[in-house]
């Protein structure tokens, strides 16, 4: 295989980890039931925060844990206002977002431009000679095989356990899982609180792994966004959710090339507006999202042999949470 | 295990829900809890299955006092509940939600789970496939699966709120059979929470009935397997009584003279994701009532919808008079004189948030400015004359549900064509749907024909000339009511057409 396509896929996955964490960390949470819309803002004040603290400590771990408790200190005051202040969550998410993202640029007026620590990189032993695979998934820093333990631990957690049953169905239907002795409230805190740290772990990984350092305007606005509509892309499952960021990176690569050499096709450079190609992933998402809801999907299963469609229903299935954004309430 | 309830009180505002009820429950019996809505038989439950907690009484389990909080704590303690609509989690399987409630390790040993699961369908004679997920299933599988769920966590008490809603004749034959082997082999207590006497006469032994709050009195049910059908109807003259406090004359069926054809459907073709309803050919005159019978799904809810331009209509033609309205917008029905009404009474019929007044500026006024003092006068003048407890300027959701059956009455025209109603006695008591079919009635008597459709078979057998029965969207007609029985309905409605 060709150096430079290797080269290229492995960037792919770099750059893709701190959207797959953030959206697997989004997973989490709205599998529970709640929606942090404040993803955007989460992640650019943990990245700041993150760069800030690792900076001023010298520490990586301290600036990664700063990023966490920024995130999830965010997400623990979108679960109060629709617990216990009854607010709704997508209007107290989005205030959180705009307010966040400002906040950060302000309170990080003193970090901009400056060299700070990096993730670095650590090939793991016997895996990364592993041709192709290696070098594409094996030759990166921890944060990344971090996200691909995330994801397996998420799927085996919300499909192989008994407490991922609880998270699953209080997001499914709470009032089925309070009849089934489940602290509903108490899950919703707990699984926002996690999901928003891993939001928050997700700006440190900008800010310390891809695109290292602080500034303003902070280079990963906007990212939040995507990875909201990556888990509805993902349909909630931590492995589509995975395959989503990873193809977003991809678009994002093949963007970035056509910027810096043109559309090649056939030796022939093509004049081309290569904006149109950040439109690409909104695209996909739309096609994604009406062969959802025509029931092609539901189509496709059932054509597929028996034995596969049970295994595959989990997986292609991408109806959201039902009580996804609702509040509980015991009568 | 026997179960006493001793003075239970349970208050909602200035609503006295339950009020002093005091029952003895004796193991081994199937008892059936009966009331109008608003008689406090699902508060009594709910605070018998740890629901809702009550203000105050106390709850004994075999001589001795207990206390719990939550419907997981009660199931601990041997009482569980099957909700009207089944308490489970639709993107889970079968298997899974048998396996989540219970207790265990981090990892639940799932071929064990599934080994039990199957014994228990099996000795029930249920048919469940465990790989299923819920959303696969009918509300009568779903329920089986709570039942199981139930008895395989160990409830000596099983409750049951209006279990036959929405199930066939044989899914209907097959739960009762399961409730009397639980009952009279595994000496379970079943509580049977429904509207309808005949399952009640059927299925129960005794029955407690219970008015505003207070019960007001109990009776044994003649054996079923001797019952005559004299003996049903005097049994369900009785209950009737005991429910309302007084004796009700059972509606008496009254031919209104026939006008001419008001509207016809020639070779109706409809078509949705599941369904294909084609060569529908129905000619319905003036003053005539049609009834529509099917379960949920079978085909009746596109044809209702179809029929006045809700639906999109793949080919033939609806006529009303001598105007072809095939492919019109509802809106063009609508000034032809055809309404629907649908089921959902908050979802499509009323808009929640907005007050009675406004609801009648909807449908009233026809454009401009609105006239408010007028239309206020106006919604008082209905009010009154269809008794609906509300204000002009309460929202519609403070209504209780009968009140806004009859606001969504009062805002129907006075002199309509065609009324195509769906469910039009939805979830209310015996008094409330005389109620609605007195107005209906009425307007039948000025020319109106009404199509309807009905999950109560007694309803479509009291009120129809001529009854559509749907089954998977094939469609069979009865034109003679007179002549057919409720059990025969009732094997229709679960697609045996013939014989």
């Amino acid at each position: 295989m060709n150096e430079e396509l290797l080269n290229t896929l492995s960037r792919i996955v770099a750059n893709a980890t701190p959207l797959v964490i953030a959206s697997l960390g989004e997973t989490i949470t709205e599998r529970a039931g709640v929606i942090n819309l404040s993803l955007n803002g989460s992640i650019v004040m943990a990245a700041m925060v993150g760069f800030a603290a690792a900076l001023v400590s010298d520490n990586l771990i301290v600036g990664m844990i700063a990023a966490m408790v920024a995130g999830a200190v965010i997400a623990l005051i979108i679960a109060l206002a629709s617990i216990e202040l009854r607010q709704d969550q997508v209007a107290v998410g989005f205030v959180l977002t705009l307010l966040a993202a400002d906040l950060a640029q302000f309170l990080g007026q003193d970090y901009t431009r400056i060299p700070g620590p990096q993730v670095p990189n650590w090939p793991v032993p016997v895996l990364d000679q592993i041709p192709i695979i290696g070098p594409i998934f094996f030759d990166h820093n921890i944060l990344v095989y971090f996200s691909y333990a995330l994801a397996i631990g998420i799927w085996f957690w919300l499909f192989r356990t008994r407490p991922g049953m609880a998270h699953r169905a209080v997001g499914e239907r709470p009032e089925a899982a309070f009849a089934r002795g489940t602290n509903v409230h108490r899950l919703r805190y707990l699984y926002t609180t996690i999901g928003g740290a891993l939001v928050g772990l997700a700006g440190a990984a900008y800010s310390l792994h891809f695109k290292p350092g602080w500034s303003t305007p902070p280079s990963m606005q906007g990212d939040g966004w995507i990875a909201l509509v990556i888990v509805i892309f993902g349909g909630w499952h931590p492995f589509r959710v995975v395959l989503g960021a990873y193809l977003f990176a991809a678009l994002r690569a093949v963007s970035s090339d056509i910027q810096k050499n043109g559309l090649i096709v056939l030796g022939q450079t093509i004049e081309f507006n290569f904006v149109l190609l950040n439109a690409l992933p909104w695209l996909l998402l739309i096609v994604t999202l009406v062969l959802v809801s025509t029931g092609t999907i539901e189509r496709l299963l059932q054509i597929m042999p028996r034995p596969l469609q049970k295994r595959m229903r989990s997986v292609l299935r991408s109806d959201s949470p039902k009580a996804l954004g609702t509040r509980f309430e015991v009568d | 295990m026997n179960i006493t309830l001793k003075n239970i009180h349970k208050s909602f505002g200035r609503v006295h829900a339950n009020n002093n009820i005091n029952v003895t429950l004796t193991e081994g019996q199937i008892v059936g809890v009966l009331g109008e809505n608003g008689a406090g038989k699902s508060t009594l439950m709910k605070i018998l299955s740890g629901f809702q907690p009550a203000d105050s009484g106390e709850i004994w389990i075999d001589d001795q006092f207990v206390s719990y909080d939550g419907p997981e704590a009660a199931i601990g303690r041997g009482i569980g509940m099957l909700q009207q609509d089944p308490l489970d989690v639709g993107a889970f399987t079968v298997l899974e939600n048998f396996v989540y409630g219970r207790s265990g390790g981090i990892l639940p040993r799932w071929s064990q789970a599934e080994q039990e699961l199957n014994r228990y369908v099996r000795d029930f004679g249920f048919e469940l496939d465990p790989t299923l997920w819920i959303e696969q299933l009918s509300i009568a599988q779903r329920q089986q699966l709570e039942i199981v769920r139930l008895f395989a966590l160990g409830v000596k008490v099983l409750i049951l709120d209006e279990p036959t809603t929405g199930i066939s004749a044989d899914q209907k034959a097959i739960l009762f059979d399961a409730l009397r082997r639980l009952a009279h082999d595994d000496k379970l207590i079943v509580l049977l929470v429904s509207h309808k006497l005949e399952d009640v006469i059927d299925l129960c032994d005794s029955v407690i009935v219970l008015r505003a709050g207070e019960r007001v009195g109990d009776m044994m049910m003649p054996d079923s397997a001797t019952i005559t059908p004299e003996q049903i109807s005097a049994t369900k003259t009785h209950l009737v009584e005991l429910m309302f406090g007084q004796e009700m004359a059972l509606h008496e069926r009254s031919l209104a003279t026939l006008g001419e054809t008001v509207m016809s459907l020639d070779d109706l073709h409809m078509r949705s994701k599941r369904l294909d309803i084609s060569g529908v050919r129905l000619s319905i005159r003036a003053g005539e009532i049609i009834g529509l019978a099917g379960l949920d799904g079978s085909g009746q809810e596109l044809f209702m919808r179809a029929a006045c331009g809700l639906a999109p209509v793949h080919s033939g033609h609806i006529r009303l008079g001598e105007r072809d309205l095939t492919g019109k917008p509802y809106r063009h029905f609508m000034q032809t004189g055809v309404i629907f009404g649908a089921a959902g009474r908050l979802e499509e019929g009323l808009i929640a948030g907005l007050t009675l007044t406004e609801h009648l500026a909807l449908v009233e006024s026809t454009a401009g400015a609105i006239h408010w003092p007028r239309m206020v006068d106006e919604t008082n003048a209905r009010i009154a004359h269809y008794n609906v407890r509300g204000q002009a300027n309460s929202r519609i959701e403070q209504l209780s549900g009968g009140n806004q059956q009859r606001m969504l009455m009062a805002l129907l025209p006075e002199n309509p064509r065609v009324l195509i109603l769906e469910q039009p006695t939805r979830g209310l008591d015996v008094d409330s749907s005389r109620w609605i079919w007195q107005q209906l009635l009425e307007r039948r008597q000025r020319g109106a024909a009404i199509l309807f459709s009905s999950p109560e078979l007694d309803e479509l057998v009291a009120y129809s000339d001529r009854i559509l029965v749907f089954y998977a969207g094939r469609i069979y007609e009865i034109p003679d009511v007179a002549g057919i029985t409720i059990d025969r309905l009732g094997h229709l409605i679960g697609g045996e057409f013939n014989g």
